[in-house]
């Protein structure tokens, strides 16, 4: 079940948005393939009827008062980012022009 | 160099609250020998000399006024660059974050502020814990005091370096797979992974949410216990924070007896794939537990097998969704941003540039992992061999009260081995994986030196969830041994540093 050619690597690297040099898919490709050659693994043992399990300790929501409380200020929230415009995150062209 | 560097956490902290010695002096002494020493160890990424001082001269205000103090008041620590700290950069080991100083503490530092500790710096790491030898650091690996061409492991490489090179008594490392426990493995150390949900996660930056935990590492039993006793207990901003009071570690750490406890040995961790050195230190421990009156069995997990499997699918798939948040928008660094490209080129070009090999490696193959079509045959099967795992630690601990392995199957390493060996630097948590994927404490103790490289060798001790004391019992009752079998702690057989 695995098999991962340099076209799927760019695919994967397009959906994860890390721009991968094309010299660099082969390299990440082989090994890639490797590791889920490794981790077929996973299909060795016996798990039908067997449930996920997603987390070691039970997985409850967690509710609290709603008391308001001390929070950061704009000015720290802001303090590691970037670009910042009128206490704003200022952000790249999010549109396309077409 | 004075010797207040080479003095117990416990020790120094009666010197300090009887004014013996004041916390300056003894915050000032690991700054020199960091100064000295740490040019070729490179345990710290950042050394934070004025705020080290000014926490250790309020510890000394403390003390002329005669207030109480916590049990580690005026000790000094090495903090893994992966907590968020106030004011003080936090890298995770990666270009993407260089420059980024948080404006908000993890919950794990406010405590330690709390008990008046003094955090002396950042240690370095393999980029966003990704590793088991701090050479994926982007910052450049760490050196493994034993020998210096050598990993000191990883992904906490700078934590176990500071503590077995004497720059600081104690440290706090994050445990995702064997990232505390391996270190100090190979480095003589003695490392503790919590429970899941035991220690706060809290502003500290997520590698895999169902598998990291945080914990302490120290040159003893006794002190870890004390820091874990520290750093431990509920925290409402973490919603997976256990609800609970706190094992007595402490106290089981002073006990040190186990006179009538069942030990068991994991028949698939050790044997084959394990160095004849370290299995061979293994078995003269097993001998020493009977001798203090436990009864070892060898229990059988038959799933273990699969566990590496299962958590290189878990990890990359939590991990290529916890770091999506590094994309140059609300902080870290931006690259690209001329004003002519697309969010998601800027985005791209930010995180190329950010990101190292093997944290690009694993995000892809978490993005594969989690795509419609291959979900289920890879995420969705991990998940079950992880119940698999959990039930076969149930049914072991329905027969024993602690489990017992190698904690890493081989000494440390020469730097540069295995880097481009994806799969081979995996092999190194293979004993300490199956931990973390069912959220048990897990302890790794110094038991002695391969006798074919003279480098450390640690023992694993598991036990169940929230019953973390009992690793304090054992792993005591095992050093005060050793201790007196080595004549002194197996740090004082490490060789000198040439700066010092």
């Amino acid at each position: 079940m695995s098999g991962i050619s340099q076209e799927d690597v760019a695919h994967l690297a397009n959906l994860a948005r890390i721009n991968i040099p094309a010299d660099q898919l082969g390299h990440y490709a082989k090994q890639l393939d490797a590791i889920l050659n490794a981790v077929a693994e996973v299909s060795s043992l016996d798990t039908e009827n067997v449930v996920a399990m997603s987390h070691p300790v039970p997985m409850t929501n967690v509710f609290r008062e709603d008391i308001p409380g001390v929070s950061l200020t704009a000015e720290q929230a802001l303090s590691g980012a970037p670009a910042v415009e009128d206490e704003r995150f200022k952000v790249p062209r999010i549109l396309d022009e077409e | 160099m004075s010797d207040l560097i080479r003095k117990d956490a416990s020790e120094l902290a009666g010197l300090v609250s009887s004014g013996e010695v004041s916390a300056v002096e003894v915050a000032q002494a690991h700054l020199d020998r960091i100064a000295a020493v740490d040019g070729d160890v490179h345990a710290f990424l950042h050394v934070d000399t004025a705020g080290a001082l000014a926490s250790a001269a309020a510890v000394d205000v403390k003390v002329k006024a005669g207030d109480k103090l916590s049990v580690l008041a005026g000790v000094p620590l090495g903090l893994k660059d992966i907590l968020a700290t106030n004011g003080l950069p936090t890298t995770c080991g990666s270009r993407v974050l260089d420059g980024w100083i948080p404006p908000y503490d993890a919950t794990v530092v406010t405590k330690l502020r709390e008990a008046g500790v003094v955090i002396l710096g950042k240690t370095n790491m393999d980029e966003f814990a990704m590793g088991s030898s701090t050479e994926h650091s982007a910052f450049g690996p760490t050196h493994n005091p034993w020998d210096l061409e050598r990993i000191p492991g990883g992904s906490g490489g700078g934590s176990s370096a500071c503590v077995s090179s004497f720059e600081a008594p104690l440290a706090i490392g994050t445990d995702t797979g064997g990232s505390i426990r391996q270190p100090a493995a190979v480095t003589g150390s003695v490392g503790v992974k919590p429970t899941y949900g035991g220690v706060s996660r809290y502003g500290i930056v997520a590698l895999a949410s169902s598998l990291d935990q945080a914990g302490p590492c120290a040159r003893n039993v006794l002190d870890t216990a004390l820091l874990h006793s520290v750093i431990a207990g509920h925290d409402p901003m973490d919603a997976t924070s256990i609800n609970a009071p706190v094992p007595d570690v402490i106290a089981a750490a002073k006990r040190a007896d186990i006179k009538g406890m069942k030990v068991g040995i994991v028949k698939e961790l050790g044997g084959e794939g394990y160095q004849a050195g370290v299995r061979s230190r293994f078995e003269e421990s097993v001998a020493l537990i009977e001798s203090l009156g436990a009864e070892v069995v060898e229990v059988s997990c038959p799933s273990f097998p699969a566990a590496l499997a299962a958590y290189y699918l878990i990890l990359p798939s939590e991990a290529s969704s916890n770091l999506a948040k590094f994309d140059g928008i609300r902080f870290g660094n931006r690259v690209g941003d001329d004003g002519t490209k697309s969010v998601e080129q800027v985005m791209s070009e930010t995180r190329a540039a950010g990101f190292g090999s093997e944290v690009i490696r694993r995000i892809i193959l978490g993005t594969y992992a989690l795509s419609a079509g291959y979900y289920d045959a890879y995420y969705g099967q991990a998940q079950k061999v992880r119940t698999l795992i959990k039930q076969d630690f149930d049914a072991a601990f329905a027969k024993v009260d602690v489990l017992i392995s190698p904690t890493a199957p081989t000494t440390a390493f020469k730097i540069g081995e295995k880097l481009d060996d994806p799969l081979a630097m995996y092999l190194n948590d293979v004993a300490t994986i199956p931990v973390n994927m069912a959220g048990l404490p897990g302890m790794s103790l110094p038991i002695g030196l391969a006798p074919e490289d003279n480098l450390p060798v640690g023992l694993q001790i598991i036990a169940p969830a929230m019953a973390d004391d009992r690793l304090y019992n054992v792993g005591a009752a095992i050093e005060r041994e050793l201790l007196a079998k080595w004549g002194g702690p197996i740090l004082g057989m490490a060789p000198e540093l040439a700066g010092a």
